[in-house]
């Protein structure tokens, strides 16, 4: 079975070269391949971010270690976080979802594929000039290296004043430049969704997969355009001796903040909302049962799409907002666990009478339920105003997002992987392989993660390149940094089982879970045009129907 | 491949181990010498409220996390395919309004419960009235050190804060006024309250009372540049009388000898007056800390070193050894000038 | 032999989906509108809090013939595009065009109150917290006018080759969205400079 979804003219002439693939990647505007170019891209920088936080974890392996300097530390962890965030986490869920949008709607491709090219350019080149600080921050007087003012980059460190040199803007000229290609996607995906559904595929006929992207745009649109909003301020400030953040002309360090977080927090449930998904896909599978509730977990969702943009000034309960803001924000951050904890109930409800099976991607998502369950927790405990004032920016919060994005999004995306691996390319994944990733994986996680809590419940801030000893901090920072060795190594048996099964694995076929949704009734990987015949639908699991014709879906929706 | 059960336990294992003992090791040895910094070793009324809030948010969180962390438990292992399974797929639920109600409701019950809870502190922490007998302190953040005024009293001093023990039958609150002079920082003593950060053009304030004397340490916990990490706090919590004694030395001036020294000619003429202040001399700089009585205080910069003369000579001599990236230059001075300064600044008592 | 045609009946109902133009294009402009939120709370947020400087009361005066210009330009797009519709491609063209010079005399009028806030009264972006947040909202405005104005002309320069027919209706519906919404944007700003922060 070929692999090349062009055919080639049959002239006689050459068979195509490494510059003719080139070509095709580059000039590429297949919803597939974009979406891969996203995934390989993150990855990439997956790599690249997980060196910066080793560095950080061993020169915290002790008190007052000086594996690396406070500057070249502080770089480390601006670095980490916006790269994590803007140029693993976003660009590999944009990938996914640009693979499996439209396979899922019976479609053929996004709604506007050059403007989907766009997107990921954008956020491609953003990433590079971002790196590019390395070497091109120095500017005219020497000063400016990578960025180092945190990934969140409070003013009034960003002034001019403060933050010398070219460093901060890099990091905003990045985020602005790929800031315009995630709201591009965005408003691709919103498109898609309403407007290329193959016929008989209401909206609540569709894929929660599709539901909980199309919310997730919505988000982008929403709250990523505060944050470019917020750019142009800093670069106002920066060149044009504009205000917005200068605190000496009467300017306000809080409005930053503010900007910040309108982004800032429903950024985690743009990161969030996709790992649902995948969750929403693979546990019915692993299950063999339909997803348990599925108008309520639409409606879950549209409801945390809308508390999340209410909550952000839960990252600013220390900053001094006064007693009254203070209290509406801790009830607006406890009234959105209510539909998160609906879903993790759904999901249970999904296996329960089930006939579970403890394939690769299931264990991921069997992983991802305990460890999102602990980490929803822990963002309680910090909703709670008075108990974040000790919590809040110690390494207690940094172990609850972390659990949160690692533990529940990264969990997710590797379940996500070993699933979808067998359509993208059309081979088996080595489920030993897969196992071995997830037990080392898992292992590395607690051990980082669970353990980081401690810290900052014995008073460690964040953000510090050395610590005193005596203050209780030594044998827990020492365990959190062993558990890093564990997740390189299971990254490491991850990245090589996927190479290794891309040129060795057994063929896959086009169904090889019996699973249920439209991209299952295709080849492995699926032709330029996806589907032969544009399919219809009558229910949520097109597939089921076909499989039990006798006990279709759409007698019980 | 490895049994059902086992697996199981091997996949929860590690979860419950650390939770566990992590809850156990932080909660069950409440006062020092587990740590300085401990937020469950409360010791004034601000973080005695956040205690028992945390008590009551842990117990609520904590039993929500073993009920579920249970039922997922049992489904995995209740529900899993078993080796003689017939390959049929089994029932179809595609959901259940009444239970959708039940998880539903009982969460925002739940939610309510623990707002109020929140609110009630919030309430108490923040709008309490500063009373006429308050220790009155100004702090002032720096890149990477803390002024403190006690405007009232007549002192100026840095780096370590000196309050009166607060007695519940009559209390000596003690208020801070929180400033900055350049980026945003946090001031958080953990065992005597909740952070709140230094913001420039937003005056913030807190309230400390503590119940016992002692030394309680704490640090900046809002990233404020490169030598955030050595942004420590120090804070004094004295009897009355140690308290209005420590007072009365801080007031005064500098002790001057009838001559003028060579190390204080020295400083007084190089750029040191640029930046510092020494209280009955020429000296009158507010960029750096205030020397008046640098030997009455047991570090120097921030914490970052004890306060002895080879540490205070290093650090005249090249603060990047001790903290490179603070905002001190290395003075540039030769050994026998050095030697004098030192000696000069030994005598500011 | 005779064959019968044979019309099947319609057992379901047609598959309409909306245009993917239009909620494209409503989605851009989501994100545009959030971007401008953020620009309005900065000017509210900073009202009255300038340290020096003029202040909006001493140095602005509404525009209202620049604005009317701009308005009225809402009007006149929603002409060409019916005329379009109804496949009369003069009258279209003759609108559109009329559209553009409305544009256009608003950014003139932007440019001469600048000219003279920045010359006469020495108000600039760095002047004070009123400059900046001023000259960013309305600046920020102005650049959706610049960038709407070029989509117009393009559209005008294809027009004058006789390649906009009938069936690009759709299309050309589709920018006037965007005309509109930059057209709502300039009666916001307006009642938030001109009237509430003075």
């Amino acid at each position: 079975m070929s692999t090349e979804s062009i055919a080639w003219p049959s002239t006689g002439a050459a068979s195509p070269t490494f510059v003719d693939h080139l070509h095709e990647w580059v000039t590429t505007v297949d919803h597939k391949r974009l979406g891969i170019l996203y995934i390989i891209y993150a990855l990439v920088f997956l790599v690249i971010g997980g060196v910066e936080a080793t560095v950080m974890r061993i020169q915290l392996i002790r008190p007052h270690y000086d594996f690396v300097s406070p500057q070249v530390f502080n770089r480390m962890f601006t670095m980490h976080g916006t790269t994590m965030i803007f140029f693993v986490a976003m660009p590999v869920l944009f990938g996914f979802a640009n693979y499996l949008i439209p396979l899922m709607i019976g479609a053929r491709d996004m709604a506007f594929p050059r403007l989907n090219a766009f997107g990921f350019w954008m956020t491609a080149f953003g990433g590079l000039l971002l790196y590019f600080s390395l070497v091109g921050a120095n500017g005219l007087y020497g000063a400016g290296n990578a960025p180092d003012v945190g990934w969140f980059a409070y003013a009034p460190l960003t002034a001019r004043t403060f933050s010398v040199g070219h460093s901060t803007d890099f990091w905003t000229l990045s985020l602005l430049v790929s800031g315009f290609g995630s709201i591009s996607t965005a408003i691709n995906i919103v498109t898609t969704v309403f407007c290329m559904r193959c016929p008989g595929m209401t909206l609540s006929k569709m894929p929660l997969y599709a539901w909980l992207n199309l919310i997730m745009a919505g988000l982008v649109i929403l709250a990523v355009s505060p944050l470019t909003a917020a750019q142009i301020m800093l670069l106002l400030d920066r060149y044009l001796g504009a205000h917005f953040f200068d605190t000496q002309a009467g300017g306000s360090a809080v409005i930053w903040m503010h900007f910040f977080w309108i982004f800032g927090h429903p950024e985690v449930y743009v990161l969030v909302l996709p790992a649902f998904a995948f969750a929403s896909e693979i546990i019915p599978v692993f299950s063999r049962k339909a997803i348990f509730g599925y108008p309520v977990m639409v409606g879950a969702t549209v409801a945390i799409g809308f508390i999340s943009m209410s909550v952000w000034a839960h990252h600013m309960f220390t900053v001094g907002m006064g007693a009254n803001a203070n209290t509406f924000f801790v009830i607006s951050t406890m009234a959105i666990a209510v539909p998160t904890g609906i879903k993790i109930f759904n999901w249970l409800g999904t296996m329960w009478g089930g006939k579970i099976l403890f394939k690769t991607p299931m264990l991921f998502c069997i992983a991802f339920l305990f460890q999102f369950l602990t980490a929803g927790l822990t963002g309680v405990m910090l909703s709670a105003a008075p108990f974040d004032w000790q919590l809040g920016n110690s390494y207690f919060v940094v172990a609850h997002f972390h659990y949160v994005i690692v533990g529940g999004i990264l969990f997710c995306l590797f379940g996500a992987f070993y699933y979808w691996f067998p359509k993208m390319s059309g081979k088996m994944y080595n489920e030993a392989l897969g196992k071995l990733h997830f037990w080392l994986f898992l292992i590395g996680f607690h051990l980082t993660f669970d353990f980081m809590h401690v810290p900052g419940l014995l008073g460690m801030p964040r953000r510090i390149y050395t610590y005193e000893p005596g203050r209780g901090w030594d044998t827990w920072n020492l365990i959190v940094t062993i558990g890093v060795f564990f997740q390189a190594a299971g990254i490491l048996v991850f990245i090589g089982n996927l190479l290794w099964s891309y040129y060795r694995g057994k063929t896959a076929g086009s169904d090889p879970w019996d699973a249920w949704t439209l991209e299952w009734s295709t080849n492995s990987p699926p032709p330029a045009y996806n589907f032969a015949v544009i399919p219809t639908v009558k229910s949520r699991r097109p597939l089921w129907d076909l499989k039990h014709p006798d006990d279709p879906d759409w007698k019980y929706e | 491949m490895p049994s059902r059960g086992s697996t199981i336990w091997r996949i929860l294992g590690p979860q419950i181990f650390v939770c566990l003992g992590g809850a156990a090791a932080a909660l069950a040895d409440p006062a020092p010498p587990l740590s300085p910094t401990n937020i469950f070793a409360p010791a004034s009324t601000p973080a005695k409220s956040i205690f028992g809030l945390s008590l009551f948010v842990l117990s609520v969180t904590g039993a929500i996390f073993l009920i579920v962390f249970g039922l997922l438990l049992y489904s995995i292992v209740k529900f899993r395919r078993r080796k003689n399974d017939d390959g049929r797929e089994p029932p179809q639920v595609y959901g259940s309004n009444q239970v959708e109600l039940a998880w539903t409701v009982i969460p925002v019950l739940i939610v309510v419960a623990l707002f109020m809870a929140t609110a009630r502190v919030i309430a108490t922490i923040q709008k309490a009235a500063q009373p006429d007998n308050a220790i009155a302190v100004v702090a002032i953040g720096h890149q990477f050190w803390w002024e403190y005024r006690y405007p009232a009293l007549g002192v100026v001093t840095a780096n370590e804060l000196h309050v009166p023990v607060s007695d519940d039958s009559h209390p000596t609150p003690t208020f801070i006024k929180l400033l900055s002079a350049d980026t945003d920082h946090s001031f958080w003593i953990p065992r005597l309250g909740g952070k709140t950060d230094l913001i420039p053009n937003h005056p913030n304030s807190m309230w400390i009372d503590p119940h016992e004397t002692g030394l309680y340490l704490g640090q900046c916990a809002q990233y404020c540049g490169t030598q955030h990490a050595k942004m420590l706090l120090r804070v004094y919590v004295q009897s009355q009388d140690d308290f209005a004694r420590w007072i009365q030395e801080q007031r005064q001036p500098a002790i001057i000898g009838s001559a003028v020294s060579q190390g204080q000619r020295i400083f007084e003429t190089t750029a040191c007056i640029n930046c510092h202040a020494v209280a009955g001399t020429v000296a009158n700089g507010r960029f750096g800390p205030d020397l008046t009585h640098l030997m009455s205080r047991d570090t120097i910069a921030a914490g970052a070193a004890s306060n002895t003369p080879e540490n205070l000579r290093q650090w005249i001599l090249n603060p990047a050894v001790i903290k490179p990236g603070s905002l001190m230059p290395a003075m540039q001075l030769s050994d026998p000038e050095l030697d004098a300064l030192t000696a000069y600044l030994e005598t500011l008592r | 032999m005779t064959t019968t045609s044979l019309t099947l009946p319609r057992t379901e109902p047609e598959w309409r989906l909306p245009s993917r133009g239009r909620v494209g294009m409503f989605a851009l402009i989501g994100a545009e509108a959030a971007i401008f939120t953020i620009f309005v709370v900065a000017y509210l947020f900073y009202v009255g809090k300038s340290l020096s400087g003029p202040t909006p009361r001493e140095v602005l005066s509404p525009p209202i013939f620049y604005t009317v210009c701009l308005l009225s330009s809402s009007l006149t797009i929603h002409f060409a595009s019916r005329s379009l519709r109804r496949a009369n491609i003069r009258s279209f063209g003759a609108w559109w065009l009329l559209t553009i010079v409305l544009g256009a005399v608003f950014l003139y009028g932007t440019a001469s109150e600048w000219h003279r806030l920045i010359y006469k009264e020495g108000l600039t972006i760095s002047t004070n917290l009123f400059g900046t947040t001023y000259y960013s909202l309305v600046g920020l405005h102005g650049f959706h006018v610049v960038v709407g104005l070029i989509c117009l002309s393009t559209v005008m320069v294809f027009t004058v080759f006789g390649d906009v027919k009938q069936e690009h209706a759709e299309r050309i519906d589709v920018l006037s969205l965007y005309w509109h919404f930059v057209d709502a944007v300039w009666i916001v700003v307006f009642t938030v400079v001109y009237v509430v922060g003075r």
